[in-house]
């Protein structure tokens, strides 16, 4: 597996992605340049967290008039592997790789923790290494991860199973009390129908070693490199 | 008409100095610098490189009374930041911490922001990159309106800068207390790495070299800020909401990532940020550093308004600026990088070898002043001082009855804003960011890997202000010993410190006592526990309508870990541990929270700290990590042992603790007294004979008070029991305590 992660000029957890896919890993990886439109022949892009432009405006509002953001659409519309993380899942949500958008969390402040997930679908690329209903502890970090979608698009997202993970306690019940911004649902982390592009909230790859406090969020990035093949 | 004489600016007169901030007799000393009086630029110029904030003219004679050179020390004060070594292979970090308190008083959001912007650059400036954030904040307590609106402002503002930017915050200190009513403190700290073989400097070197200006552009924002800085407020300060500057983290970080990049390259001579004071002070600073001379044309720095004119062009406090001397010849390489990353690169100027700043606007010169004498010979003065008499009866310890409940006393030190987890804080800041964050906020020191290698620091910031105003000499001591033993109690040898001074008005003689004395105390316990100061801050005229805050020396202390997995976390990991004592109780109550919370006192002679004990306790340390011997360890300090412990058990999982005291202290007093030199350890009982030899070798007493166990924190002394009480029920008091009070 070759991997690229994307640098808009307010990424700033491009480096830890770069870290945890090059090196926690074992995968070949390369930096994306935003004003670049060569994905040098990568398997699977990775959308960082950050401020992709300052969000100042709509997180990943501007993003997705990007160059680099172009090609990844057309990428991910030919089968390419999309992992968005936390400022990542706001640009795919905005581009329109994923539905929903990503309001400011319900306390209107912004929110740095370990959190409990749900695996809900261990039937993708990026998750066949969890069990299902398995409960991991990954962290979030942001202002604005209160997903929302309306009632026929949870509908539907329920129905094809593309919810991934939920905020949950930690015996995997998701309710109101577990759920960090409001998101409908508990929803912290969806797939798109053809299973190739998925968008979370919370960070893996701040978690991804067995110096942090969990390692939850290394299989992650080994569900996907076996999935694709060709790492060490 | 001349170009100056189309300003407008009034006649210089000694009135109008005296607006900006100058004294007569400052007046009269530039007058005779000059032999002329200053045309209106030049004394807006001066008048902002004579304040209190860029000039130190009332602490500099004290403050080279504190030890400064180690064998690890890279870059001692006087720069942007100090630098200490982390191996023998050059890996190094750099550090400071800097005030930013008045203008959070004024606009708490803007102020605090700012702050976390300025001291992230003078720490890229020097070349590293900054991978940790910290603050220590001081309010006034949170049952006032306007101090939970400011608290709020404050945390928000730094939530705003840093998360944007791409620092993790990792921790730091919030303290309350009403003396911080008027004056909230709001003291930024950052720490960056960098090879020892690039750290940049503050040089203007080189005879035609361009001086080129780059981020963002300039505007009318924060003019004379530095002399807002140096005064007391008063009613009217809210008034002075413009002089605060507006910050731009975005904008900020790609200003990071181009200079880091530029610094990868050899086209920069010497690069310098504009903080206080602005382009004023980074021209002056450049080339009396290198003893050149540099000419600015000013009306080519790019701005954000039109209409401005060259004095506001000096004064300016716009954020996220930097001033930088390139090779001749490569202006073209440093704009290309700059445009990259879409920024703003304007040459402005050139170096020259006259030792003057000449500042032209179209073509015309409209000021020149020499850079060195300005620089280096500011006023100094030796301000009196003495012990006022106030003192004998602060130092006078009251007589307290014991409470008859002292689980009572417990939940209601737990519920003490200055007490209760800051959780409601740091989970506003990202402190995760950049992978490095091995310990999360809550423990005695965040611990940071650098370079996702096992090599990394540990930090913790401390001041215990109450004790520094019952003893400044003492409390300066104390500041000192706790951020080390901090340091030294998550496994990692201290090296090397950075302090903010905060005090009152230096022009008050007891004011002037405090801060002489305090850092006498800190000058000894930094020689004592080798831990050299490399860099810090002043920040004085800390009063609202007269009434001074506490003294409030923050100090940052930074240790080196050889391998982080060595690092001890805060928290009890497992039942059935042996919890051993090191150190003794003394049952000394004098300055502590228990007597001001509980009984209302803030009196009594602050404890007095051993630095001979505080060093081995360190040796310990260090020592007892490295064997990997403790599982867990914390050091007791406010509210006493029964905190400690309490503290220890708050970790979600509840572990409990069973402590069976047998002393003759007073109950109350001994646990809750605060005397120095303790740390509570949770050992592997198989490991115990191992910890004890290693307290005799470092002399140290050591008993062991009791095991871990679950769900209770029980403590009982002699036959009586004083505290037994649910895990659970005690975390969610201490857990929720700031969160409550903030809805």
């Amino acid at each position: 597996m070759k991997a690229g992660v994307v640098v808009f000029p307010g990424s700033n957890c491009d480096h830890d992605c770069y870290h945890a896919l090059k090196h926690v890993t074992g995968a070949e990886t390369v930096f994306l340049w935003h004003k670049d439109t060569d994905l040098q022949g990568v398997d699977l892009v990775v959308f960082p967290g950050g401020f992709s432009y300052g969000d100042y405006l709509r997180c990943g509002a501007i993003a997705k008039f990007s160059p680099i953001v172009n090609e990844v659409i057309k990428f991910a519309n030919n089968g390419g592997h999309v992992l968005g993380i936390c400022n990542g899942f706001q640009v795919l949500t905005e581009s329109g790789l994923l539905p929903g958008a990503l309001m400011k969390n319900r306390g209107l402040k912004f929110l740095c923790k370990y959190v409990n997930l749900r695996v809900d679908n261990t039937d993708t690329p990026f998750t066949n290494m969890y069990a299902a209903g398995e409960v991991v502890r990954i962290p979030i970090a942001h202002m604005e991860g209160n997903y929302y979608i309306d009632a026929d698009g949870l509908k539907s997202l329920e129905d094809n199973n593309q919810v991934v993970f939920r905020y949950c306690d930690h015996n995997g019940t998701a309710e109101d009390d577990s759920n960090p911004n409001g998101a409908v649902g508990n929803i912290a982390g969806i797939i798109n129908e053809k299973g190739n592009v998925l968008g979370m909230m919370p960070h893996p790859e701040r978690c991804a070693e067995s110096v942090m406090e969990t390692r939850d969020g290394y299989f992650m990035f080994e569900s996907v490199a076996k999935f694709i093949g060709g790492c060490r | 008409m001349s170009v100056y004489e189309s300003f407008g600016f009034p006649e210089v007169t000694f009135e109008i100095a005296k607006g900006m901030g100058l004294s007569e007799g400052e007046f009269e000393g530039v007058k005779n610098l000059l032999g002329r009086t200053p045309n209106y630029i030049e004394l807006g110029v001066i008048s902002s490189m004579y304040s209190e904030h860029c000039s130190y003219k009332s602490s500099r004679v004290h403050l080279s009374k504190f030890p400064t050179e180690a064998p690890w020390v890279v870059q001692g004060p006087g720069e942007n930041a100090g630098v200490i070594s982390v191996d023998d292979e050059g890996l190094c970090v750099c550090f400071k911490v800097e005030s930013h308190n008045h203008p959070s008083f004024i606009e708490p959001f803007q102020g605090a922001a700012t702050g976390v912007g300025g001291i992230l650059r003078d720490v890229f400036t020097m070349g590293a990159r900054p991978v940790a954030a910290m603050n220590s904040l001081r309010f006034g307590r949170l049952d006032k309106p306007k101090n939970r609106q400011i608290f709020e402002g404050v945390v928000a503002g730094i939530s705003h800068y840093g998360n944007c930017f791409g620092v993790p915050t990792v921790g730091g200190e919030v303290y309350f207390n009403s003396c911080y009513d008027g004056n909230p403190l709001v003291n930024a700290f950052a720490l960056g790495v960098v090879q020892k073989d690039r750290i940049f400097l503050a040089k203007a070197e080189g005879v035609g070299n361009p001086v080129i200006y780059v981020g963002a552009k300039t505007g009318r924002d924060g003019i004379h800020g530095a002399t807002m800085a140096s005064e007391e407020f008063n009613e009217n300060s809210e008034s002075k909401r413009p002089n605060v500057q507006i910050g731009d983290p975005f904008k900020e970080k790609l200003l990071l990532e181009a200079c880091l990049e530029l610094m990868k390259t050899d086209y920069i001579v010497g690069i310098q940020d504009m903080g206080a004071a602005g382009l004023t002070s980074s021209s002056f600073e450049m080339a009396s550093k290198s003893g050149s001379g540099v000419r600015l044309d000013l009306d080519h720095v790019p701005m954000r308004e039109t209409g401005m004119n060259p004095y506001e062009v000096m004064l300016s406090e716009s954020q996220e600026r930097m001033l930088m001397v390139a090779k001749k010849g490569y202006e073209g390489k440093v704009k290309e990088i700059f445009d990259k990353w879409d920024l703003d690169a304007s040459v402005i100027g050139e170096v020259t070898d006259d030792g003057y700043v000449r500042l032209c606007w179209q073509g015309e010169e409209v000021a020149a002043l020499e850079a060195a004498p300005l620089a280096d010979e500011a006023p100094k003065y030796k301000r009196p001082y003495a012990r006022p008499d106030y003192m004998d009866e602060l130092q006078r310890l009251p007589k307290v009855e014991a409470p008859k409940d002292l689980q009572q006393v417990l939940v209601a030190l737990l519920t003490n804003e200055s007490i209760a987890s800051k959780n409601w804080v740091w989970t506003q800041y990202d402190h995760m960011v950049r992978v490095g964050t091995v310990q999360l906020p809550g423990s005695d020191a965040a611990v940071i890997r650098l370079n996702e290698s096992e090599k990394g620091v540990a930090i913790s910031s401390d001041c215990n202000s109450r004790y520094c105003l019952l003893n400044p000499f003492e409390g300066g001591k104390a500041a000192v010993a706790e951020s080390a033993r901090n340091v030294a109690v998550s496994g990692a040898r201290p090296r090397a410190l950075t302090n903010c001074l905060n005090f009152g008005n230096p022009e008050k003689s007891d004011i002037m006592w405090q801060f002489a004395t305090a850092v006498d105390g800190m000058a000894e316990a930094a020689r004592v526990l080798e831990t050299p100061v490399v860099s810090g801050n002043v920040s004085l005229y800390n009063e609202t309508e007269k009434k001074p805050i506490h003294p409030t020396p923050t100090i940052v202390m930074v240790g080196v870990f050889d391998d982080v997995t060595k690092r001890i976390g805060s928290y009890f990991t497992g039942m059935e541990s042996a919890v051993y004592l090191l150190g003794e109780n003394t049952g000394y109550i004098g300055g502590s929270e228990y007597l001001a919370s509980i009984h209302g006192y803030e009196r009594g002679d602050a404890p007095e700290v051993d630095l001979n004990r505080e060093k081995s306790i360190i040796d310990f340390m260090c020592e007892a990590a490295d064997k990997r011997l403790v599982k867990s360890a914390h050091d007791v300090s406010d509210g006493g042992l029964a905190v400690a412990l309490a503290e220890m058990c708050f970790n979600g999982e509840n572990i409990g603790v069973n402590v069976k005291l047998s002393s003759g202290i007073r109950d109350d007093a001994l646990i809750f007294g605060e005397n120095h030199g303790r740390v509570v350890l949770e050992i592997d009982v198989d490991n115990v004979q191992a910890v004890k030899k290693l307290a005799e070798k470092y002399n140290l007493p050591i008993e062991k008070i009791g095991r871990t166990c679950s769900g209770l924190i029980e403590i009982s002394n002699q036959t009586r029991k004083l505290i037994s009480m649910k895990v659970t029920d005690a975390e969610n008091i201490w857990k929720n305590s700031i969160g409550d009070r903030m809805k």
